[in-house]
């Protein structure tokens, strides 16, 4: 057949020119035999419905002259294409060099059994991703799907170049691609194709030929994207990444980087063992009689061994007091927290610092020992040792940077008074006397966390304000010393394996990281080093564990470690900069770079970016669908304008969720004393039950935008809305996956697979259940459940919920007080995309 | 002398022997003196004034030079050495000049390292030295020792041995009484053989905070992250009552970006302002900005002078070896006459002790002070000096590849074959070539 029985009206319209990439595989082929050109309806009806969904989008518009659809572009099938199918089928005709329209040549060409060929593979790819089918309806007349043998060759499917008709074929294109050696046999390389592209303005071709050529690149061939197992590979591939971190290739040794802290050697002379015990025992007996910090003793002794003292008094209103519901401020995740001095949510307390100025050196640099002091903690050993390394340090004369010894009250509360007057900034509404002494710019902190005379080991916390990590070379610090000193150092409570070769070292080690993801997803200050780290100074907290092992280190031992710290923090020429920011840690002597963890959360993030585009091709496919509906020839129905309808209806389920997150954010601090006024709770009961109460009516949301949410076109308006939430959630998570890895991988972790799955047909309970299950709130639970199976202390189910509610408290309260972000970034960003994703679920 | 001498050599050479070789050795030209002072903050100054005519000998033995021993010396919280040389007349009339050599050596002794925590002192304690015998060739050899809050009746600290003589003078607007010690009164050393003055506090004045001095100040830098930030100085006037003021000169590098608009000056609560304004903007890599202000200080108050500032980003050549330590900022300077508590009288050069050149003094009832306040580090962002190796590796990789693939198509040749050459005799016969698989014509 020639190109005159389809004749220029038969070219093949396809999806619009960004989907080309994506689509070609698919549109090149669907080509019409000769025989059909004109039976139109018929057959369009047909050859979308053998079609998978995803790949429908390319659907045959006979009957409009080209000119009438700039959008839409032509696609040709390749020349070699063609040469596959002529050699395959051996039905070409001779017409092709003749023709005047490439596709009509194409149409000519190629018989029934080359279209046969495609449609057989698109039921493969249909049949395995078993996707529904959005379609616009099937044509009325449309014969059953054409089922051809499968015996048809494959290799139609592989080659897939996309540009050139026959015509242009010649012995320079054998010249530019270089691979090409048979005309006849050779797949069409993909390598050709640059050159031919640049090559297209010598040709006198059809634009149109010439246009598709460029998007058949993008993609490539290769898996189809449509497939949804390739999502689920990718969400798989995405937790085995975060699984095999542990395992030595991925994870690897810690190694100094510092070369001021590296290869000198600090002898430690700290004998004070006995001094510190003294201390210790008068802040003990001071701190009882006088039932607050013991400010005037603590003064005086700092004085006495030789220090600039300066205090500093600070108060602060809580949004809402918690003295009475002590059970809703937690300290450790389930230890109940410090009692605060409360009087209406007022905090006010003292902070005690002494300087002690290096010699001859001007005070502009500074480390700092700090020990917090909450007022039921028992942390006077530490205050003690602090006393008794302050007076060991003051008769040194090696110090180049001057050294604060602070003991706060009020634990973080008064850290951060004192770190804001020090810096002189107010981030938190915090009310507090001015500084009289400073020391310049703080290089490195350590706080020093001990309940008792002997310890059995010393634990070390890194994590800080919403997931921030001091300088790696701080920690190798630490475990040098400990290593020196012969002491017993653990990680998240847990001791360091040994054996990294075998399988036990990286399971243990696994359930290190696991705790430390959670830890550092919590965003909370983990010890009050971590408010040091908003104000780039690298700090540590180590806390002395004692408990029922046999061998025993007195103060001594820590203290020796504690002078070696701050004899080689002394040595430092710039701020520690060399090492790691950025890391996760399966122990001590072992951690995983950024580069090696940030493909576990990129492959989460995959499939979003997938189900995002899959998405994008359907609704492209229903508008399509919705300018031609049906088996109608012709555009008798007047069209919308294509994209008008998604964004319309898209405008009030993304308000309203924005609104919701908002009221979750403002309402329950803002309207707890409404609620304790009319209802027989407590402030901080009152936030947390506003807080859930909120949370809870967002899942009513659907039918509240229902009635909003035109109902023109009900299948273009979910997938729209979906599409925008996937593309929410995806640039939400991929943010805080950069600043907060941990957090940014567990809430991908649990909300990819509901996210991607929400859909208003099929199992609706079961999607619904999942999409609930995975919500911020229930992956808090989720992750409380977890943290203590992990520290082995298993939860029983109403202690979880106790904790729950604790920790939602204590969310609200830490943004308040010290400003972190989980509960903003849950309430205003999660939240809402979250109820988006309902919204979709249960969409009409 | 150990440490003075490379000094006044160094000065030796660089003069050249103009003038000290003329002059006799006039034995009357080396006056010594050693002023110790107890600090408020107990720690203990100790300051050495050697001055001598050019042409007497440097070389020295005995007197108060034996207390200067280095390792002793830099054990200490402070040192400064300071070296002047000036011309003299030799007589009334000024016919002939010799040149004046004056060397100082101030030091703070800790007193916490020294004295093992407490207050008191003693020669041998700071110096692990006593005095010996004077010096020969001075014509002047005196220990003066601050013992203004000492009398008989008051039983707050005892010398040892107790002072022949005392000199009261105003210093810095304070009256302050000395004891004088003079080595060359034969019966100072001769009792013992040495001198070992000694200080002790029998009630020693714990638990109180420091007294403070008229006016001190506080300079940091405020804010976090590397943005922006504030200059921020704290002007302290502790006088009960009166009201003086201070010129302030601050040089701000250019990288620091100063907004002058946020200059904000507040003591006790209100906005203070400055009486004289001198503002000389930075440019980029040739000046620093100036400002110099005229603040008047209100009494018993804190002035606090703000500015905020933009840190710039430097090329990446610019950054200095150690970028990561910071950048300097140089102190702020405050000149002030502070008032005196007592007044003044005018001294006479030649007879009174050498350490009042030390302290200038303008009329009776104020006295000039110039403070330094402490030099400031900040932190420029700063970018990871590895990132060079990584953009050139990156450059290189796209140069070869873009430069391939171009070179490649530039220089072929290529040809416009027209689609549609040939009849139907030839598209048939090119369609059997094609089924058999030969090259097309």
């Amino acid at each position: 057949m020639t190109s005159d029985s389809c004749g220029p009206s038969s070219r093949l319209y396809l999806a619009a020119p960004d989907q080309l990439g994506l689509l070609s595989s698919g549109c090149g082929a669907t080509c019409l035999p000769p025989g059909r050109c004109t039976a139109g309806p018929t057959l369009l009806g047909a050859a979308p419905s053998g079609l998978p969904n995803p790949l429908t989008s390319c659907r045959l518009h006979q009957h409009r002259p080209p000119s009438s659809r700039p959008l839409l572009w032509a696609r040709a099938p390749s020349a070699l294409d063609m040469r596959a199918g002529a050699s395959v089928s051996g039905t070409g005709s001779a017409g092709e060099r003749g023709s005047p329209g490439l596709t009509g040549a194409a149409c000519g060409h190629r018989g029934g059994d080359w279209r046969r060929e495609r449609v057989r593979r698109w039921e493969r790819v249909r049949s395995r991703a078993a996707l529904p089918r959005h379609g616009p309806p099937v044509g009325p007349g449309s014969p059953a799907r054409a089922r051809p043998p499968r015996a048809a060759p494959q290799r139609a499917a592989v080659v897939r170049t996309g540009l050139g008709e026959a015509g242009t074929r010649g012995p320079w294109t054998r010249a530019a691609g270089g691979p090409m050696r048979g005309p006849h046999r050779g797949p069409g390389p993909l390598q050709l194709l640059a050159p031919l592209r640049l090559l297209a303005p010598f040709r006198s071709c059809p634009l149109e030929a010439l246009r598709i050529s460029g998007p058949g690149l993008a993609l490539g061939s290769g898996v189809p994207m449509q497939d949804s197992g390739f999502s689920v590979l990718s969400y798989v591939a995405g937790i085995a990444w975060f699984l095999a971190l542990v395992f030595p290739p991925l994870t690897q040794r810690t190694y100094m980087s510092e070369n001021a802290m590296g290869s000198t050697m600090v002898e430690e002379q700290f004998a004070g063992g006995d001094r510190a015990r003294a201390f210790a025992r008068d802040f003990a007996a001071h701190r009882k009689k006088s039932g607050a910090l013991p400010v005037a003793w603590l003064e005086r002794t700092m004085r006495s061994v030789g220090l600039e003292v300066y205090t500093q008094s600070f108060s602060r209103k809580l949004p809402f007091p918690d003295e009475t519901h002590e059970r809703y401020v937690l300290g450790e995740w389930g230890v109940p927290g410090p009692r605060k001095h409360l009087e209406g949510g007022m905090v006010s307390g003292t902070n005690v610092y002494g300087i002690l100025r290096a010699p001859r050196a001007a005070s502009t640099e500074s480390l700092v020992l700090t020990v917090p002091c909450g007022s039921d903690s028992t942390n006077s050993q530490a205050v003690g040792l602090l006393l008794a390394l302050a007076a060991h340090f003051r008769g040194q004369i090696y110090w180049a940077k001057d050294i604060i010894f602070l003991v706060t009250e009020h634990d973080l509360l008064g850290t951060e008074a004192w770190l804001e007057a020090y810096h002189d900034v107010n981030v938190t509404g915090m009310q507090s006397s001015p500084l009289q002494g400073r020391a310049g710019a703080i290089q490195a902190a350590v706080a020093l966390e001990l309940s008792s005379d002997v310890v059995t080991s010393l634990d070390v916390a890194v994590e800080g304000l919403n997931g921030q990590l001091p300088n790696l070379d701080l920690l190798n610090l630490f475990q040098t010393f400990c290593q020196k000193g012969g002491l017993l150092c653990t990680l998240q409570g847990k001791l360091q394996p040994q054996d990294w070769t075998s399988l036990d070292g990286p399971l243990q080690g696994l359930q290190t990281l696991l705790l430390m993801v959670l830890r550092q997803a919590s965003g909370r200050p983990h010890g009050s080093h971590g408010l040091f780290l908003r104000y780039r100074v690298e700090a540590l907290t180590l806390r002395g564990i004692n408990s029922f092992r046999q061998y025993k280190y007195d103060l001594v031992a820590v203290g020796k470690a504690l002078e070696g710290m701050f004899r080689k923090l002394n040595h430092l020429l710039e701020r520690l900069h060399q090492s790691f920011f950025l890391y996760l840690l399966p122990g001590l002597s072992r951690f995983v770079s950024i580069g090696l963890y940030m493909p576990a959360v990129g492959f989460l993030l995959l499939v979003l970016g997938l189900k995002a585009l899959e998405l994008w091709m359907q609704l492209h496919e229903a508008g399509m669908g919705l300018e031609e509906p049906g088996g109608a020839p012709g555009p008798s129905v007047p069209l919308p304008p294509s994209q008008g309808v998604g964004l319309a209806s898209l405008v009030a389920p993304l308000l309203i969720s924005q609104a919701m997150g908002l009221a979750l954010y403002v309402l329950p601090v803002l309207g707890q004393h409404v609620a304790t006024q009319h209802f027989p709770v407590a402030e901080a009961e009152a936030v947390v039950l506003t807080l859930l109460a909120i949370y809870a009516a967002g899942l009513a949301l659907p039918h509240n935008t229902h009635r909003v949410v035109s109902t023109q076109a009900p299948d273009r308006g979910w997938m729209a809305l979906k599409l925008v939430a996937l593309i929410y959630l995806a640039l939400q998570l991929g943010c805080i996956a950069l600043t907060n890895f941990s957090l940014g991988f567990l809430l991908a972790t649990s909300m990819v697979p509901a996210a991607a799955l929400a859909k208003p047909h099929g199992p609706r309970t079961l999607y619904a259940a999942l999409l609930v299950l995975t919500s911020p709130a229930a992956m808090l639970l989720g992750s409380l459940f977890l943290w203590r199976e992990l520290q082995e202390a298993p939860l029983s189910l109403a202690e979880g919920w106790q904790l729950f509610l604790a920790a939602l408290a204590q969310g609200v309260l830490e943004h308040h007080t010290y400003g972190a972000l989980l509960f903003p970034l849950l309430s205003l960003g999660l939240y809402p995309c979250w109820l988006l994703f309902w919204n979709v679920l249960f969409w009409k | 002398m150990a440490a003075a001498i490379p000094l006044s050599l160094l000065v030796l050479l660089l003069l050249g022997p103009g003038g000290w070789c003329l002059a006799e050795h006039p034995r009357d030209s080396l006056r010594e003196e050693l002023v110790i002072t107890p600090l408020p903050s107990g720690d203990v100054a100790a300051t050495f004034q050697f001055r001598t005519r050019w042409d007497s000998e440097l070389q020295r033995e005995g007197g108060l030079s034996v207390l200067l021993k280095a390792d002793r010396l830099f054990h200490t919280s402070y040192h400064s050495q300071a070296v002047h040389i000036r011309p003299v007349c030799r007589n009334a009339r000024c016919t002939s000049i010799s040149w004046e050599l004056r060397q100082t050596l101030s030091v703070v002794f800790d007193a916490f390292i020294t004295g093992q925590g407490k207050k008191d002192w003693s020669l041998f304690r700071m110096f692990s030295r006593t005095l010996t015998e004077p010096c020969p060739l001075a014509s002047e050899s005196r220990v003066y020792v601050d013992i203004t809050n000492y009398n008989q009746d008051n039983e707050t600290l005892e010398v040892h041995p107790s002072p022949t003589t005392t000199y009261q003078d105003v210093i810095l607007g304070t009256r302050k009484t000395y004891a004088i010690y003079d080595l060359l009164d034969s019966a100072m050393i001769n009792n013992s053989r040495n001198l070992n003055i000694q200080l002790k506090w029998k009630r020693p004045p714990e638990n109180e905070a420091p007294p403070v001095p008229f006016l001190h100040a506080q300079r940091y830098v405020s804010g976090y992250g590397l943005q922006k930030g504030e200059l921020s100085t704290l002007l302290y006037n502790t006088h009960p009552y009166r009201a003086f003021p201070v010129l302030l000169l601050d040089t701000v590098p250019w990288y620091l970006r100063l907004y002058v608009h946020t200059l904000t000056i507040t003591s006790k609560g209100k906005e203070n302002k400055p009486s004289y304004i001198h503002y000389q903007p930075a440019q980029d890599r040739l000046q620093p900005h100036l400002l110099e202000m005229l603040i008047q200080l209100p009494a018993n108050s804190v002035t606090k002078v703000s500015i905020q500032f933009e840190r710039a980003l430097l090329k990446w050549t610019e950054y200095t070896p150690d970028p990561n330590h910071g950048f300097y900022v140089s102190p702020s300077v405050l000149s002030a006459l502070v008032p005196s508590m007592v007044a003044a009288k005018p001294v006479d050069w030649e007879e009174s002790p050498l350490f009042n050149s030390l302290f200038p003094v303008s009329d009776g009832s104020n006295y000039f002070v110039r403070l330094y306040t402490e030099p400031l580090l900040v932190n420029l962002p700063t970018p990871d000096f590895s990132m060079p190796y990584n953009v050139i590796c990156l450059t290189c990789t796209v140069v070869a590849v873009c430069y391939g693939s171009f070179y490649n198509l530039l220089t072929r040749t290529f040809h416009i074959e027209e689609p549609r050459t040939g009849g139907l005799a030839k598209r048939l016969a090119n369609l059997i070539r094609r089924a058999r698989g030969v090259p097309l014509l």
